[in-house]
Order: structure tokens, then sequence, then C-alpha cells
């Protein structure tokens, strides 16, 4: 074994720039399948982060009839009397955070233009606030008390061209059908980083958002954050009641959890295709050899050598590529890896319904995927080997030494 | 005792449609100790009845005896056995793997029939020792001259101590004196360890070590050592 890498490592360096460079090649085409899988992995987990954190939270708390698909606020779509349920939720251990929000739509219109808005009422104090606190952009977080005071996200301020101060027209549908309507005050103005959030979304108190919407001490959700995402599940079938539905993140992020899974099988097609097209250079790069070495085959056949050890002699050449190929794309990788980790890559405002992608991707490399691509490059590079090597073996030693006399 | 034996032997090559007739029906018996010539014009065959001793290739009809063992109905890996534990080559051309050193190329046959290290570097170095170049033994063919590389051949030839060494115009490619010092190894190690030489040449100089000449002409031996065949 020692003396085939030896003789393998020998023969690579006798072609120094021609090994270089297929290792090269393979390595390249391995860093960029870590970039990209790193970058949709970031994608997928910031989307999943962001969500969880502005709208689904890792649990939330409806009531039994609640319909995903309409924003109801009829008295029986409603939890009534809220604090009880939010007291025992707080009472679990695992639970950080749980905060009742109304949610609600309406029109926001100034002068001759109008949009149309999602209402979130909240409490002001709670922690649950945290994204809109540290985004705040101008002017002032709500307080509790406040009567006419809303915030109103970053994109929606300057599509409506808007400012800290600016009153504001905004006409709610309320429980009973009935349209209200009244004048705020805009208080101040928050970016998430997140355009489908924060084009859409106003911010009120939650006293103030039932009132307006004739909604009394109900609320449409209790917004829950855990200590880890992966309680969620014991932590709903301890919330588990008869008149409430408890959702967990990821029943209400489907659509990224399967296309995560989506994802990774796609990605085990390109990184064939990527890693095929590498591995024809290790391919050409052996049949070159073989053919140039035509005569050595042909020496070690007549000395004894059979046919798998002169196959197991170019699969050790193709596993010494590999091994530097493996190692230069993680070296490149990382460095790629390490770019975008940092800075990101500015996508601007880009949105699937129901989920919240941040204006910038930022790669998010797992060891998982570092070894499963790892592995696979190494295993085509050594089955892309398997023809130049079984080439070699097949010659017969008196082809192979053509040429000795007459 | 006989080391090889070639019954009947033709050999025939194809290509496309021409059929170029090698060898014509070969008897030859080669015994034990001999050190043997086989002379004749180019494209007589001499290389091709080399080739079919040496196990390289098959004859189209008849028998090859290698030791004993009749090669006609053995497999590549079986033919390869029987090669490395019987054959020893040299080649016309220096015919030494270019990436290892003159003691790695003598080791190489060694390695592959399992020699133990200690026995191995032993035998190397003896082998190394008996064509002159122990000094040698760290430099790589392109430093060394086509001499001193046709000696490591003989080296390597000779390392698992074979029955038989089959040479292909040893010293074809080598000046006079280059040339006698192969060939005086050569007749010294035949004397030495008993070990049988064919080669084939049409180098009178290198015909003059032998003692017995086979000629061959067209395919067909015409002549053993001065005598005509039955």
């Amino acid at each position: 074994m020692y003396q085939t890498f030896k003789l393998a490592y020998r023969n690579l360096w006798r072609n120094k720039t021609r090994s270089l460079l297929s290792a090269l090649a393979v390595g390249v085409g391995m860093s960029l399948l870590l970039l990209m899988v790193s970058m949709l992995e970031g994608e997928m987990r910031g989307a999943l982060q962001n969500t969880i954190r502005l709208q689904s939270g890792h649990l939330q708390i409806r009531p039994s009839s609640y319909d995903e698909n309409k924003i109801s606020l009829k008295w029986e779509d409603l939890i009534a009397d809220p604090d009880q349920v939010v007291e025992k939720v707080r009472s679990l251990s695992q639970v950080t955070v749980a905060a009742p929000r109304l949610i609600a739509s309406g029109i926001l219109t100034l002068r001759d233009e109008s949009k149309g808005v999602q209402i979130l009422g909240i409490e002001p104090d709670s922690e649950a606030n945290q994204p809109f606190r540290d985004g705040l952009t101008a002017g002032e977080f709500l307080k509790a008390d406040d009567r006419e005071g809303i915030l109103i996200g970053q994109l929606l301020a300057d599509k409506l061209n808007l400012k800290v101060g600016d009153a504001v027209n905004l006409l709610v549908t309320t429980s009973n059908g009935d349209i209200d309507e009244q004048l705020f005050t805009v208080r101040g103005v928050f970016s998430t980083r997140t355009p489908g959030f924060d084009e859409n979304t106003l911010l009120m108190p939650l006293a103030k958002a039932q009132a307006i919407t004739a909604t009394e001490n109900h609320v449409s959700t209790i917004f829950v954050l855990l200590q880890d995402s992966e309680q969620a599940e014991p932590v709903a079938q301890a919330l588990q009641s008869s008149n409430l539905k408890i959702l967990t993140w990821r029943e209400q992020n489907d659509f990224v959890v399967q296309f995560e899974d989506y994802a990774n099988a796609f990605f085990i097609v390109l990184y064939l295709i990527v890693l095929g097209i590498t591995a024809t250079v290790v391919t050409n790069t052996l049949v070159m050899a073989v053919f140039e070495r035509t005569r050595e085959i042909g020496i070690l056949a007549a000395i004894g050598m059979k046919g798998r050890g002169i196959m197991a002699q170019f699969l050790a050449e193709a596993a010494l590529l590999a091994t530097g190929g493996v190692i230069s794309g993680l070296i490149l990788g990382s460095v790629m890896v390490y770019f975008a980790t940092v800075k990101g890559f500015y996508i601007g405002d880009f949105g699937i319904t129901g989920e919240l992608f941040e204006d910038r991707i930022y790669a998010y490399l797992t060891l998982e995927n570092t070894i499963n691509l790892s592995i696979i490059t190494y295993i085509i590079t050594l089955v892309a080997s398997l023809y130049p090597a079984s080439l070699a073996a097949r010659m017969e030693p008196v082809e192979a030494l053509h040429g000795i006399g007459d | 005792m006989e080391v090889t034996k070639v019954s009947n032997a033709t050999r025939v090559f194809k290509i496309g449609e021409v059929e170029t007739k090698a060898l014509r029906g070969v008897n030859l018996s080669i015994e034990n100790g001999e050190f043997t010539a086989l002379i004749g014009p180019s494209g007589s065959g001499k290389t091709t009845l080399l080739q079919l001793i040496g196990l390289l290739d098959k004859p189209t009809t008849g028998n090859v005896t290698v030791n004993g063992q009749d090669a006609t109905n053995l497999n590549r890996n079986q033919r390869a056995d029987l090669r490395k534990n019987a054959i020893g080559f040299v080649f016309q051309f220096f015919a030494l793997i270019p990436t290892l050193t003159a003691y790695e190329n003598v080791e190489m046959p060694l390695l592959l029939n399992g020699t133990k290290p200690a026995q191995r570097k032993a035998r190397v170095n003896q082998m190394l020792e008996a064509v002159g170049l122990s000094d040698r033994a760290h430099h790589r063919p392109d430093q060394l001259s086509g001499g001193q590389q046709q000696r490591v051949a003989v080296a390597r030839a000779l390392a698992t101590n074979p029955k038989l060494i089959l040479a292909d115009e040893p010293t074809a490619n080598l000046d006079t004196e280059n040339g006698k010092q192969v060939m005086e190894i050569m007749q010294k190690l035949n004397k030495e360890t008993g070990v049988t030489f064919v080669f084939a040449t049409h180098d009178p100089r290198v015909i003059s070590y032998a003692k017995r000449v086979v000629t061959l002409r067209d395919g067909l031996i015409v002549e053993n050592n001065g005598k005509s065949p039955k």
C-alpha cells in the first residue's frame, strides 16, 4: 500500500502542473458547491429565524376555529380573556416570552394615496417586540397607554412619504363588520430588514387595537418564544386544550421545512453535475497518464504485476488527486463562505407568501454539508478514475511493451 | 533439466485483412544453465519467440512450457504469477520505471512476490553489487548512463532468483564498451548462479558470448547450434 502511494505520488509529481491543475479543478468545483449550499442553508435559516422572531414565534396559541387563510375578528375566532392563557403559558419553564397580539387589516390613507396594511396590536412593554425596538430608525417606541400613536415599517413610510409626527388616517374593519376610521400620529419608524414585513405592517398598542376593532379583551394569538426551538413540540403537547389550537414553528413554516428537504435533494443532483464536470478533468489527466506510461505499464506487467495491481496504481493516483482537490476545495470554499457569511449578498425585496426573507443572504455552512460534500467529491473523483485505471489494467503486456524489437 | 520448451508454436498477427505469420511452427527446448543467443535478421521472429517464452504473448497454435508448467491454458493472472516467479526480463530499451531509484527498481519484483523487508534489502544490495552499481543505488534512471541503466535492469531481472532470464537485444542501445560490460555481467551471473539466459540479438559481438546459437529466419528455426533442425 505504502509503495503504491509512493509510486503514485511520484508519478503525479512528474507532471506537477497538470496534476495541480487537475486537483484545483476538483477543488474549485467543490468550493463553489460549498458556497452554494451554504448560501441556501443561510437563506433558509435566515428566513426561518426571521419569520419566527417577527411573525410565527416558536409557538402560537390560537382559538380552535382559527383559519390561517383569513384574518377574522369575530369574537368566536379570538381568544377571550387572554391574560389567563398568558399566565398559564408563562408558568412553563421553557417559555421565555408569551405575548398576546391582535391581528387586523386596515387601509392607511394619506391625501389621495392609500395602502392596505396589517395591523399588529402589541403589548408595547413585551420582550416579543425587541426586533421592532432594535430596528427603530426614527422616533420612539409605543407606550401602552398611547391612544393615537402608531409605528410603521420603513418601506411603508417611504412609500407613503411619511415621517415621525405625521398624521395619517386609518380605516379598520371591526369585529361586527362595520368600518371605523381614526386619525393616528406616526410615533416612530422601524426596519426589520425584511421587505415583506416592513412594507405592510403597522404596530399599535394592543388596548387601542382592541378598542378600534371592537374586540374588547380578545386577541388573535399568543406569540410564544422558547429557550430552544426544539422544545416546541413537547411544550405544544403540554399546552393542548379543547378550545385552543397550538401551532409550532414547524407547522407554521412548513414551506421552508419542505423547501429545505427539496433543496437537499436538488443539491445532490447539482453535486453530481458540477463534480461530474470536474471529474472529467481527472479522467482526462489519468487517461493521458495511461497513454504516456503505456510502456511502464508493460514493464510492470512483464515483471509480474497483475491487472489489479496496475489498477490500484492509478486509483492511488486518483485518491491523491481527490485528496488534493478536497483540501483545496475546503480552503477555497472556506474563504468564499467566510466572505459570504460576514458580508452577505444583497438580494433586495424577495418574498414567498408566508415567509419573511431578509434583504441580504448570509451563508451558513454546516459541518454535515461540509462532510457530505467532501465525501461525495472524493467518491466521484475515484469513480472518474475507474475508466483510465481499468484501461491500464486491461492492457496486454506485449502490446504495452510494443517497440521492444522486431 | 528443461527450463522452457516451445512445441510447434505459430504466431499469426492479423492487422485488418492482412495476416502476418511471425512464427510458422517453432520447436525449441532450453536446458537449465544455458547461455543461448537467438539470432536472425529483423522480422525473423526472434522477439516474438522471446515474448512467447516470456508468457507476454500466447502462441496462435502450439504450446509453451515454462518450469515444467504448460502455459497454454493459463489465464492472465496465472501467467503473471508464473512470470513473477520464474522469469526475468531485460529489454532493448532501458526498461526501468523512471520515478523509482535504481534500488527501488530492483526492489519492485521482490515487492510483488511478497519478500520480507529485511530479505528484500539484502537481496537488492546483493544484486546491485553483482552488477557493480552499489554506489548508484539511490540514483534515478535519468541520472544513470545507458549502460548503468541496463545493468540495473539485469539486477532487477535476477532479483527474485528466477530460472530464466530473457533479454531482447540487451546491447542494441549501448556503445561497445557498455555493451561489453553488460554481456560480461550476464555471462558471469550465468556461470556463478547457473541461471539460464536466452537473448535475442543480431550483434556479432554479442553472439560471440553465446554457448548456443539458434538462428531464425522468416519465422522458422533454420539452424540450431550449427545444425539444421530435424
